[in-house]
């Protein structure tokens, strides 16, 4: 079986036409692999392209050039070139995405907004809902705060609920920015633990760890993005 | 891509290929061609008089375009040339597989007729007659859309304005259509208003895996409701994807500056 993430020739560059059409390359003729149950750490400077290169892979930056082929559904797809219902259906399924910040859906409480992605695969609505308690108990989410939307939620807490939300389907690939970046040590463990669990389980993870304790926890190597910089055309 | 990825492929819903039509020598809309699949969510953005509605008309059958095709996945009878379809088929069609959502819910309700009237209506061209049943479903839909009951009797233009919009949305949505059109269906409302309506539309859609065509000039609607999206500038569509890819990675100049003029969507 071929490696759940295949990264090969992948380039990008930034073109600002609102500010004289400058162009910041970031990356080019970049290559990664990830195997099963391999957590590779996206390293480098501020502004070396980690985060540019992690959310290539969730295609929501659109690469120049290359390809990212994901296994989904047992057969390869091309992120850079599929259909975008292709694409969603793969992170419907197949790639799980936490970013650094939770996008807050109006009026809808934090338990469902955890149970989303799981009904969305056609998990019951029983079954989603323990699911997501499981989780927001074990990154000590208050229960009083499980029915309100988290709009009004500290930082931390927001960021707990979309670490929850990343978690609760066992997606094949799961793409990580910062995930503790406003955690607690307590919490921190907590994030470290799920992730070993989805390494064990066979997950594909890619990350964004600037704490050196969850790095040194979680990551079988370090990836230097800015090795792949200065090389466009 | 391997063989094997690429020959998974879907059946579409709706093709349009290079629709275009104009007012006199004034361009509405040039050479849009796109493939919608069954329950997907496609948002239109685009400034003042770039295109959106006159696309929208002539996708719905309600314009005749200058040039162009535009095919629909009809129950029972495949793929048709929705220009060729006799004026009673366009509006059958109309009634029951597709549903339009106006900006100004007195263009899509009847005002004279009852809450429950306005409900009941659409589901009586579809061929239900046991009136029991008929109130049943529209007090069902009243509740969906989270109307009180108790106005059930009462004529729409007692009703505020985002009142009005759900029950435009009830009435598109009871029949269970395949398609809807939406244009702005959250314009002229307050924004916490807008933000239920949204919040509703976004979990009806879903829940009924319906295909929506939607209309608007909020980016952030487009970022809760549509899986992809397209921008049109004077006429034509100058950039289409994955909707968060183009918000959040625009490539066109126009994309650029219309992302960059809003604080955050
Ligand atoms: N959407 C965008 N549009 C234009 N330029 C962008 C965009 N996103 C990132 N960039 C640019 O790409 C470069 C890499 O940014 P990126 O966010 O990937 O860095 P990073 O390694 O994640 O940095 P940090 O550690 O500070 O988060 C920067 O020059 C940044 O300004
Ligand atoms: N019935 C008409 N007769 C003549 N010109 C028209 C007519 N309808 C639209 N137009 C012109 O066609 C162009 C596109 O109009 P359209 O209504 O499709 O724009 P729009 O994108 O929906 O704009 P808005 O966001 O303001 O609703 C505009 O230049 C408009 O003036
Ligand atoms: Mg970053
Ligand atoms: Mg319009």
């Amino acid at each position: 079986m071929a490696d759940p993430i295949t990264v090969s020739a992948l380039s990008k560059t930034f073109t600002l036409h609102n500010q004289g059409g400058i162009r910041l390359p970031v990356f080019s003729d970049l290559s990664l692999r990830v195997a099963a149950g391999e957590c590779v750490c996206l390293h480098g400077p501020s502004g070396a392209g980690k985060s540019t290169l992690l959310r290539s892979l969730y295609a929501n930056y659109k690469a120049d050039g290359g390809d990212i082929i994901v296994m989904h559904r047992g057969a390869p797809i091309d992120l850079v070139s599929a259909e975008p219902w292709r694409i969603i259906e793969a992170r419907r399924e197949t790639i799980g995405y936490v970013s650094q910040f939770l996008r807050v859906i109006p009026r809808v409480p934090a338990l469902d907004i955890v149970a989303e992605p799981a009904r969305a695969i056609g998990v019951s609505a029983d079954a989603a809902r323990g699911k997501a308690r499981g989780l927001l108990t074990r990154l000590r989410i208050p229960e009083r705060l499980w029915s309100l939307a988290p709009a009004t939620f500290s930082g931390g807490e927001q960021q707990r609920v979309n670490i929850a939300r990343g978690f609760i389907v066992d997606y094949p690939v799961l793409l990580l920015d910062e995930p503790t970046a406003s955690l607690d040590a307590e919490n921190r463990r907590t994030v470290i633990a799920l992730i070993q669990e989805a390494k064990a389980r066979g997950a594909a993870v890619v990350g964004i760890f600037h704490d050196a304790e969850v790095r040194d926890a979680v990551a079988d190597r370090l990836f230097e993005v800015e090795s792949f910089q200065g090389r466009a055309a | 891509m391997s063989a094997a990825a690429s020959m998974r492929t879907r059946a579409p819903l709706m093709q349009a290929r290079s629709v275009t039509r104009s007012y006199g020598g004034n361009i509405g809309c040039r050479d849009v061609s796109f493939t919608l699949y069954p329950g997907e969510v496609i948002g239109i953005v685009g400034e003042s008089g770039s295109g959106k509605s006159t696309l929208l008309a002539c996708l719905s059958g309600r314009l005749e375009p200058d040039s162009g095709v535009i095919s629909y996945d009809m129950r029972g009878r495949g793929f048709v040339d929705i220009q060729t379809l006799s004026e009673p088929e366009r509006r059958m069609l109309m009634r029951t597989d597709w549903g339009m959502v106006h900006q100004n819910p007195r263009d899509g309700l009847r005002m004279a007729v009852s809450a429950g009237g306005n409900v009941g209506e659409r589901l009586m061209a579809v061929g239900a007659r046991h009136y029991g049943d008929i109130r049943g479903e529209a007090q069902n839909w009243l509740a969906k859309v989270e109307i009180d009951l108790e106005r059930i009797d009462d004529k729409p233009r007692t009703f505020s304005g985002g009142m009005q919009q759900r029950l435009q949305i009830a009435r598109n949505l009871v029949t269970t259509p395949r398609l809807v059109f939406m244009d702005e269906p959250t314009g002229g409302l307050d924004v916490s208003v807008q933000a239920r309506l949204l919040d509703l539309l976004r979990g009806l859609v879903r829940e009924l895996g319906i295909a929506v065509i939607v209309v608007t000039h909020d980016l952030a609607v487009v970022r809760l409701l549509a899986d992809r999206l397209m921008v049109m500038r004077r006429g034509e569509v100058v950039e289409h994807g994955l909707t968060d890819q183009v918000l959040d990675d625009p490539h066109h100049p126009y994309t650029q500056l219309l992302v960059s003029s809003v604080l955050q969507a």
